[in-house]
C-alpha cells in the first residue's frame, strides 16, 4: 500500500479546490447580513404601506387608536416614548457621567474597577426582569409611598395630578433610568480614559483642584463622546420593550401628569401585535415600528458620529 | 480668584456628589439583586425544573418547559447563526475588499443597533405568516437575526489578531487557504471566539420580545418545532403580569435561574478569555 | 550544472510601484544561491515570487515566467499549492505554530492537509530533527510546546517542518538575521549540508554570510539585477562598478 504521508506530486491542476468552494461559502454568509438588513427594511416598509396609504401623515398626529373603528393614530406611544425617554436620560445623565468621574478620576484604582465591573452587571440583567421588578416591587412601592408624597407636595403642579396608581410614566422613567446608566457610564468612562494625560496635568501644575481640573480639562475634551454616550442611551431607551411595558401602564392616553399610566411605541406593539384584528390593524403597528426602526436608525447613526469623532481626534494625535 | 478654602470646599462638595451618583446607580443594582435572591431562592424547588405551570388558581408548577424551550430555540438558533457569523467574519478578515467589507461591517452595526421587538416583527412577516402559525422555528430565526451580527464582528475582531506569519508559515508549506483559515488562523483566534460566542448566546438567552410573536410560549410541552413553544422570559413575563401570587413566585424563581446561567456564561466567556492571555 | 529554477524577465508590480525589473537569472541545482543588495532593492519580492506567495496580494502583479525544472509555475492552471509543496520557504523571523507541540509543527505540512500514518509520521519527524541537527536536544520533549525552545531552535524548527514535506527547493529570507551570533553560526552551517539535497535560494543584507554560505551571489539593486555569478568572483573582482561599491560598502 504507498504510504499516506508522502508529499503529492507534482500536478497541474485546474482550480477545482476547496479554496473555492470555501470562499464561495464565505461570501454567501457574509453577504446574508446585507441580505437580512434589507429584508428587515423590505418588509418594514411593505407592511406598514395600508397604514401609510390609509392616514398618510396624520397617522402621526392623529391621536385615536381605536381598532374596531379602525382608525389609528400614533401620536400618544409617540408622546408616551418621547416623554419616558428624554425624562429617563435628564435622570440619568448625570448619575452616569458623575459615576464615570468617579470611577476614573476619583476612586483608587482597583476599586474603581469593582464599580466598573458592578455597573457592567447592571447592563447584563435582560429587560424582563427589570420589569419584574420593576411591577413586583418598584411599581407597589412608588404607589404607596412616593407618589402619595408627591400628590400631597407637590399635587398643584400639574406634573403631579392624578390618583397613585403606581404603573405610570414615573414607573417607566425610574425603570430606564437605571436600565440606561451603564451604557451612558461605560462609554463615558472610556472617554475619559481616553483624555490625554499632559491635559490633566497642565491643569494640576497651575494649581487647581482635583474638580477644577475635571471640570477644565477633562469634561471639555470628552464633551463630544459623553453628548454621543447620552444620545446612544437615548436609542436604547426608546427601543426598551419589556421592563417598559411593563410598568407604563400600557394606557394610550397623552397627559402632563407623570403620574398617569402611559403607552410607548415597543409596548403598544408587544401588546397587539400577536393579537391583531384586522390587516389594517397590523399594518398600522408595523408602521409604528417602521416609526420606532427610522428613529433608532438616526440615533444610532448620530451617536456613532460623535462618538468616532472623539477616538478620531485622539487617535489622530492629541494635542 | 476666589478665595482656595472655598475652591477647596467646592471640591469636596463636588467630590461628595460623584459618590452618591455612584451610590444612586449602585443603590438599585443592589436592591434588584437582593430581591431575585431573596423571592427567587424561596421559591425554587425541584418542582421547579421538572413540571410545567399548573393552571391558575393550582399551586405548584414550575418551568420545566421554559427552561427546555429556551435551551433548544438557543441551540437552532446558534445552529443557524454561528455559522453565518463565523464564516462572514472569515470572509471579512481574509477575502474581504476594503470597501465590501467596511459595507459588511456597517450593516452588522446597524443590525445590533436594531430593538429586539423589530427583529421579532420581522421574523413574524417572514415565518409566522407564510407558515401561518406561531412556532419554536421562528423563534429561533428571530434569535439567529440577533446572534449574527454580534458574533460576527467578535470573530473578525479575534481573526484579525491573529499574526500574518502563522498564516504565512502555513501557505509556504503547501497548505491551501482554505484549510489555513480554518486550521490555523480560526484554530488560533478560537478561544477569543468562543468567548464572543458564548457572550451572544448568553445575551439571546435572556430576550423576550422577539419571542413575543414568533414562539408565542405553550403552556404546555411543544410536540413539534412547527408549534408555538414556551421560552424563560416569556413566562417570566406572562407570569410577572398575571395577578396570581403563585404565579409570581414561579417569575422570580425563573428570573434568578435566567440571571444565574446568563452571568455563568458570561464568566465562562471570560474565563476563556483569560486563559487565552496565559497561552 | 543543472538549472533547477530560472526566472525569465520577471517583472513585479505593486500598484504603481515597479518593484522588480526584468530579472532573468539561474539557478542552479543543489547549490546555495545568495541574493544581496541594499534594502528595498526587491531581493524578497524575488523571493517570494518563486513560490508565489503574492497570489496572496491582491496588489501585486507578476508578468514574466519562472521555470521549475523547464515548467512555468505561472502557468495557466498551475495550482498554487502543489509549487508550494515543492518550494519551500523559511522567513527571518522563526515562525513556528504556537498552540502545536514541536512533534506537530514538524508534521504539520502533513497534518493541516489531513491525516497522518502515526508511524511514517514518527519516522518524518525523527529524520527532519535529525538534518536539522534538534534531534538530540529534543527527542525526550517531542510532546512539549514549540515555544518553549530558544530562537535558534525554532528556526531549525522551521527549517525540519520545511523540509519534512519533502521540497525540491528551499527559499530562505533573512533566516538568521533575527538570531544571535551562534545559532546564525549553526543555521549557516546547516545551509552548508542542506544543498546536498536541495536548492537553497538565500535573501541577506549580510555580506559576509552570503560570502561564506553561497557558491553562486546575485547583486540587486532597486530592483534590477546587476550582477550574478560565482561567489568568489563577486567578492574579489565583481564586474560592475556598483557591485564594488556595494561589496566594499561605500553604500547600502
Amino acid at each position: 500500500m504507498p504510504p499516506v504521508t508522502t508529499a503529492p506530486k507534482w500536478n497541474i491542476k485546474t482550480g477545482f479546490n476547496g479554496d473555492f468552494i470555501f470562499k464561495g461559502i464565505t461570501v454567501l454568509f457574509a453577504f446574508s447580513i446585507l441580505v437580512i438588513l434589507a429584508l428587515m427594511i423590505y418588509e418594514m416598509v411593505g407592511e406598514s404601506l395600508p397604514a401609510m396609504r390609509k392616514f398618510g401623515r396624520h397617522f402621526i398626529g392623529g391621536m385615536e387608536w381605536d381598532a374596531v373603528q379602525g382608525t389609528f393614530g400614533a401620536l400618544p406611544y409617540l408622546y408616551g416614548s418621547v416623554v419616558s425617554s428624554v425624562l429617563a436620560l435628564a435622570l440619568a445623565t448625570p448619575l452616569s457621567v458623575g459615576s464615570a468621574v468617579f470611577i476614573t478620576e476619583i476612586a483608587p484604582k482597583k476599586f474603581g474597577a469593582v464599580v466598573a465591573a458592578l455597573v457592567e452587571l447592571l447592563a447584563a440583567i435582560p429587560s424582563v426582569i427589570y420589569g419584574l421588578w420593576g411591577i413586583l416591587v418598584m411599581a407597589p412601592w412608588l404607589q404607596k409611598t412616593v407618589q402619595p408624597f408627591l400628590i400631597e407636595h407637590f399635587g398643584f403642579l400639574p406634573f403631579f395630578k392624578g390618583a397613585p396608581y403606581g404603573v405610570s410614566m414615573l414607573a417607566a422613567v425610574f425603570i430606564l433610568m437605571i436600565m440606561v446608566v451603564p451604557i451612558i457610564t461605560s462609554i463615558t468612562k472610556e472617554v475619559l480614559l481616553a483624555v490625554p494625560q499632559s491635559q490633566k496635568e497642565a491643569a494640576i501644575a497651575l494649581g487647581a483642584t482635583r474638580w477644577e481640573m475635571i471640570r477644565m480639562a477633562v469634561l471639555p475634551y470628552g464633551r463630544s463622546g459623553i453628548l454621543g454616550a447620552v444620545i446612544l442611551g437615548l436609542g436604547r431607551a426608546i427601543g426598551e420593550t419589556m421592563a417598559v411595558t411593563m410598568v407604563i401602564g400600557n394606557a394610550p392616553q397623552i397627559s402632563l401628569s407623570l403620574l398617569s399610566p402611559a403607552y410607548t411605541m415597543p409596548s403598544v406593539i408587544a401588546n397587539e401585535f400577536a393579537e391583531t384584528t384586522s390587516k389594517l390593524h397590523s399594518a398600522a403597528l408595523m408602521e409604528i415600528g417602521l416609526i420606532l426602526l427610522v428613529v433608532t436608525l438616526v440615533i444610532n447613526a448620530l451617536a456613532r458620529l460623535l462618538i468616532w469623532s472623539v477616538t478620531r481626534r485622539q487617535r489622530g494625535g492629541g494635542h | 480668584m476666589r478665595s482656595v478654602t472655598l475652591r477647596k470646599a467646592n471640591n469636596l462638595l463636588m467630590t461628595a456628589l460623584m459618590v452618591a451618583a455612584t451610590l444612586s446607580v449602585l443603590v438599585p443594582l443592589a436592591f434588584i439583586f437582593v430581591h431575585i435572591i431573596k423571592m427567587g431562592l424561596s421559591s425554587i424547588s425541584l418542582d421547579f425544573f421538572t413540571q410545567i405551570p399548573k393552571p391558575t388558581g393550582e399551586t405548584g408548577g414550575g418551568m420545566a418547559n421554559g427552561i427546555v424551550g429556551s435551551a433548544v430555540m438557543i441551540a437552532m438558533a446558534s445552529l443557524l447563526g454561528l455559522p453565518i457569523g463565523i464564516f462572514g467574519a472569515i470572509y471579512l478578515a481574509e477575502y474581504g475588499g476594503s470597501r465590501i467589507s467596511s459595507v459588511i461591517r456597517f450593516a452588522a452595526d446597524v443590525l445590533s443597533g436594531i430593538p429586539s421587538i423589530i427583529t421579532g416583527m420581522v421574523a413574524y412577516t417572514l415565518l409566522v405568516v407564510p407558515m401561518k402559525g406561531f412556532s419554536a422555528l421562528a423563534g429561533s430565526v428571530a434569535l439567529a437575526m440577533i446572534m449574527i451580527p454580534i458574533v460576527l464582528r467578535t470573530t473578525e475582531e479575534q481573526l484579525k489578531m491573529v499574526p500574518g506569519s502563522l498564516r504565512e508559515a502555513s501557505l509556504a508549506l503547501g497548505v491551501p487557504l482554505w484549510r489555513t483559515s480554518l486550521k490555523v488562523t480560526l484554530r488560533s483566534a478560537m478561544t477569543g471566539v468562543m468567548t464572543g460566542i458564548l457572550l451572544a448566546i448568553a445575551r439571546v438567552a435572556g430576550e423576550t420580545a422577539p419571542l413575543l410573536f414568533t414562539a408565542l410560549g405553550n403552556q404546555f410541552w411543544s410536540r413539534k418545532l412547527t408549534e408555538p413553544m414556551a421560552a424563560m422570559p416569556l413566562q417570566i413575563f406572562s407570569f410577572a403580569i398575571s395577578p396570581y401570587e403563585d404565579w409570581h413566585r414561579l417569575a422570580w424563581a425563573g428570573a434568578l435561574v435566567l440571571v444565574t446561567v446568563m452571568f455563568s456564561l458570561s464568566l465562562a466567556a471570560r474565563y476563556f478569555g483569560r486563559s487565552r492571555q496565559k497561552g | 550544472m543543472y538549472t533547477k529554477v530560472k526566472l525569465e524577465n520577471l517583472n513585479v508590480h505593486f500598484g504603481s510601484n515597479h518593484a522588480v525589473r526584468d530579472v532573468s537569472i539561474d539557478f542552479p541545482e543543489n547549490s546555495v544561491t545568495a541574493i544581496i543588495g541594499p534594502s528595498g532593492c526587491g531581493k524578497s519580492t524575488v523571493l517570494r515570487s518563486i513560490n508565489r506567495m503574492h497570489d496572496l496580494a491582491p496588489a501585486a502583479r507578476v508578468t514574466g515566467k519562472i521555470l521549475l525544472d523547464d515548467s512555468d509555475i505561472y502557468d495557466k492552471g498551475v495550482d498554487p499549492v502543489s509549487i508550494r509543496r515543492r518550494v519551500g520557504m523559511v522567513f527571518q523571523k522563526p515562525n513556528p505554530f504556537p498552540a502545536m507541540s514541536i512533534y506537530d509543527n514538524v508534521i504539520a505540512g502533513y497534518k493541516l492537509n489531513g491525516r497522518v500514518n502515526r508511524a511514517e509520521a514518527d519516522e518524518i519527524v525523527e529524520s527532519s530533527l535529525k538534518r536539522v541537527a534538534l534531534w538530540d536536544e529534543v527527542k525526550d520533549r517531542l510532546k512539549s510546546n514549540a515555544m518553549e525552545l530558544s530562537g535558534g531552535q525554532q528556526q531549525r524548527l522551521c527549517i525540519a517542518r520545511t523540509i519534512a514535506v519533502k521540497p525540491e527547493v528551499i527559499l530562505m529570507d533573512e533566516p538568521a538575521s533575527a538570531l544571535d551570533p551562534l545559532s546564525t553560526l549553526k543555521i549557516e552551517e546547516l545551509i552548508e549540508e542542506l544543498k546536498e539535497k536541495y536548492t537553497i535560494i538565500i535573501v541577506t543584507h549580510n555580506m559576509q554570510q552570503a560570502a561564506r554560505v553561497s557558491d553562486i551571489t546575485a547583486f540587486f539593486y532597486l530592483g534590477e539585477l546587476i550582477e550574478c555569478g560565482e561567489t568568489r568572483k563577486i567578492f574579489t573582482t565583481p564586474d560592475q562598478k556598483q557591485t564594488e561599491d556595494y561589496i566594499t560598502g561605500r553604500f547600502g
